[in-house]
């Protein structure tokens, strides 16, 4: 088992976050949190990765050929499906958000209210 | 008969379909029938679907992928009475929302009706799967329909910071429970849950296996709204269509307890039971401290709705507790009390939605005095904080009652007095709140300028656009609620048929064997009335509450000593509030420090 595409997904991980907790502005602030979820991709993916084995399609290969996992893809499919919902979500409400505030800083917006 | 869990989820889903693709032909009207319809049949099939589950488990195999030789590939759909009963109260509830909308203003046909129904999809699919992935999945999609219904009011800034610090907060919480599942199969190799529970039973107990609970369990105290990630809960929910919050603060805090429950029993018990105690000390301390910082929350807050959302985090609190006993007895009177407590959640949010269309304002501050003529809706109010102080024999008592009996079973005597210090503090805020509206007591408050209120009373609730009668639909939904409340606590079969319910929600094998093999029986034991000390309680904490709320009313004008303890509490308090800064990044911050404790305690403690 090679450690280097874990130690990629927690990098990913922890950049992402810390962006989310510094940011200051919602794009930047979204696009960490696409970051952060790159890094749950790399995990399921390198999860069922297998060294020297094929692409999980069975046509025109033998069925007792060596394939990697098709079901963590099926995963990652499925949630990069899922978490670009909530992103294109996010990103109308920022939309909103400056139409209303005319800024996107989460800090001045917070400085506005008060 | 078979296909009757799919349809729970897919009836709502594919209304949903088509009432998005009938957007130009479908008026309000029509939109709310359909809605309202759509929930009942959700409604329905979940009943018939508990009545045929009866003493068993009925699992559904999407496309008839079925186990061979207890090897799952498919995705299963595991019903238990627990879930399906859940899974029935949401619909229940999502019916009387979608009445009591029907007369909300500033909703749109039939945009809305497709939120609800696919909120209320999400919901019951999370109930009912018995797939780690799958749960994920509708985990998420509840949480997309959420986003976008607490920002529905998108006029309004605060309803759109709700919503933005709601989804980055929750999706930062939708990785960690991503990491978990994809941790948790990198060890097991299955998504199943009772394919994991069978091969966690040999050998699982693994670093791995524990730093994906944690991962797991935090991505779903975040959504249950557990300190110290409960700060997004309150800006959240205080923004939200009154009928959204009867789903929010009713049933979607607690489905991430439910969820939690139902992974460790069903996938992670088998493999981490030998530290079931210290896992049952850490979750019943977290729960306590939730369930008493809300309810401080709650009284120091002049804003009704954000008021009712701090009671909400405090009574998660109270159901984590329960929960964290680990045993059938906690889960049953978690079982009974989520559905009392909702009931009157939602009961009180009504009665805030219709303070709204009344008055257009939800401050104590603006509305003080300003509801002597809504007797209907403050006697319904007063009833409601009474339900939330456990007031005898009705439903929330007999909930606290359940798991003040399995605490003590289980050797923990200092929880019911917690915990009932906890909802006669929740009680006392609402029965303040509600005696400065409706009664006018006590002296008026400052307005302050910054109030959510000052920039609803200036923007799209012109006072023109205010009922001058309360439409009797609303009332007709809030009535509806209180009667929930007050049968479930009449309902004398309930406790016994919950703590059945419960003997076979923990009974792991069972479980597991039923859903890779054949069905099995269950272990499962009777339930107990409450005892004499348990009315004690319930009373003691409705005296509390009522003790509570005068002292908050009245101390200002007498001086003297209660006036120094009112004023010595709110400066000991104000450090708490002051953590709640309407900041992401603080918010995200406060996550990561949650995480790494509870992580690093539970890794300590687990090893």
């Amino acid at each position: 088992m090679n450690v280097f595409p874990y130690l990629v997904a927690v990098w990913l991980l922890g950049v992402g976050l810390y962006g989310v907790i510094t940011s200051h502005n919602y794009i930047h602030l979204i696009l960490c949190l696409t970051v952060m979820q790159a890094g749950t991709y790399v995990l399921l993916l390198s999860i069922g990765y297998v060294h020297g084995a094929r692409a999980p399609i069975f046509s025109g290969i033998p069925a007792s050929a060596r394939v990697v996992d098709p079901v963590v893809q099926a995963l990652t499919l499925t949630d990069v499906v899922v978490e670009a919902t909530v992103v294109a979500l996010l990103l109308a409400l920022v939309i909103q958000v400056d139409k209303r505030y005319g800024s996107i800083d989460p800090d001045e917006i917070s400085r506005m209210r008060r | 008969m078979s296909a009757l869990p799919a349809l729970a989820v897919a009836v709502p889903l594919l209304l949903a379909a088509v009432l998005a693709g009938a957007q130009a032909v479908c008026g309000r009207r029509v939109a709310d029938l359909l809605a309202i319809a759509g929930a009942l049949t959700g409604l329905a099939i979940c009943v018939l679907l508990t009545i045929h589950t009866g003493h068993g488990l009925t699992v559904y195999w999407f496309g008839g992928w079925r186990p061979r030789h207890g090897l799952a590939l498919g995705i299963a759909f595991a019903v238990d009475p627990i879930g399906s009963g859940l899974a029935a109260f949401i619909c229940g509830l999502t019916t009387l929302a979608l009445l009591f909308s029907c007369r909300t203003t500033g909703v749109k046909a039939p945009h809305y009706h497709v939120l609800m129904l696919t909120f209320m999809a999400g919901m019951v699919g999370f109930c009912l799967s018995g797939d780690l992935f799958n749960m994920f999945v509708f985990f998420e999609l509840m949480s997309v329909s959420a986003i976008a219904l607490i920002g529905y009011k998108i006029s309004e800034q605060a309803a759109l910071e709700g919503a933005l610090n709601f989804a980055v907060i929750n999706m930062i919480g939708s990785f960690l429970f991503l990491t978990g599942i994809a941790l948790i199969y990198a060890h097991t190799g299955a998504l199943n849950l009772a394919q994991i529970g069978a091969a966690l039973a040999h050998g699982g107990d693994h670093r791995v296996v524990v730093a994906a609970f944690v991962l797991i369990a935090c991505a779903l105290l975040i959504k249950a709204g557990m300190v110290p990630f409960h700060f997004w809960l309150a800006d959240a929910y205080s923004v939200a269509l009154a009928p959204v919050c009867i789903l929010l603060a009713g049933a979607m805090s607690e489905l991430g307890l439910y969820g939690l429950a139902r992974i460790w029993f069903s996938a992670l018990a088998p493999g981490l039971h030998r530290h079931t105690a210290v896992l049952s000390a850490i979750l019943v301390a977290l729960g306590l401290l939730t369930a008493l910082w809300g309810a401080v929350m709650a009284l120091r807050e002049l804003d009704i709705k954000r008021l009712l959302a701090f009671v909400t985090i405090s009574f998660v609190g109270t159901f984590l507790a329960g929960f964290g006993l680990l045993s059938p007895e906690g889960i049953a009177g978690v079982a009974v009390y989520v559905v009392a407590d909702g009931s009157a959640k939602g009961l009180l949010f009504g009665c805030v939605g219709i303070l709204q269309a009344r008055r257009g304002v939800v401050g104590q501050a603006r509305l003080h005095g300003r509801g002597r003529d809504l007797v209907g809706t403050g006697v319904l109010f007063a009833l409601g904080g009474l339900f939330m102080g456990s007031l005898p024999p009705f439903g929330t008592f007999l909930g606290k009652a359940m798991i003040d009996d399995a605490a003590l079973r289980a050797g923990d005597g200092f929880l019911p007095p917690v915990v009932a210090l906890a909802s006669a503090l929740t009680s006392a805020a609402i029965l303040v709140a509600g005696a400065r509206v409706f009664l006018g007591w006590g002296p008026p408050l400052p307005c302050r300028p910054g109030d959510a209120d000052a920039e609803a009373v200036s923007g799209d609730d012109a006072e023109a656009d205010l009922a001058v009668r309360t439409p009797r639909v609303m009332t007709a939904a809030v009535i509806g609620l209180a009667v929930v409340v007050v049968a479930a606590g009449v309902y004398s079969p309930l406790d016994d048929l919950a703590t059945r319910a419960a003997g076979r929600f923990v009974d792991v094998g069972a479980y597991d064997r039923s859903v890779l093999h054949h069905a099995v029986a269950f272990r499962s034991s009777a339930g107990q009335p409450p005892h004499w000390f348990d009315y004690l309680y319930g009373a003691g904490s409705v005296l509390l509450a009522l003790a509570v709320a005068a002292v908050i009313l009245w101390a200002p004008q007498r001086g003297g000593l209660l006036r120094a303890l009112k004023t010595a509490a709110l400066a000991v308090t104000a450090p708490l509030a002051d953590l709640h800064t309407g900041r992401i990044g603080d918010y995200a911050a406060a996550l990561v420090l949650g995480v790494g404790a509870i992580g690093a305690l539970m890794i300590a403690v687990m090893r």
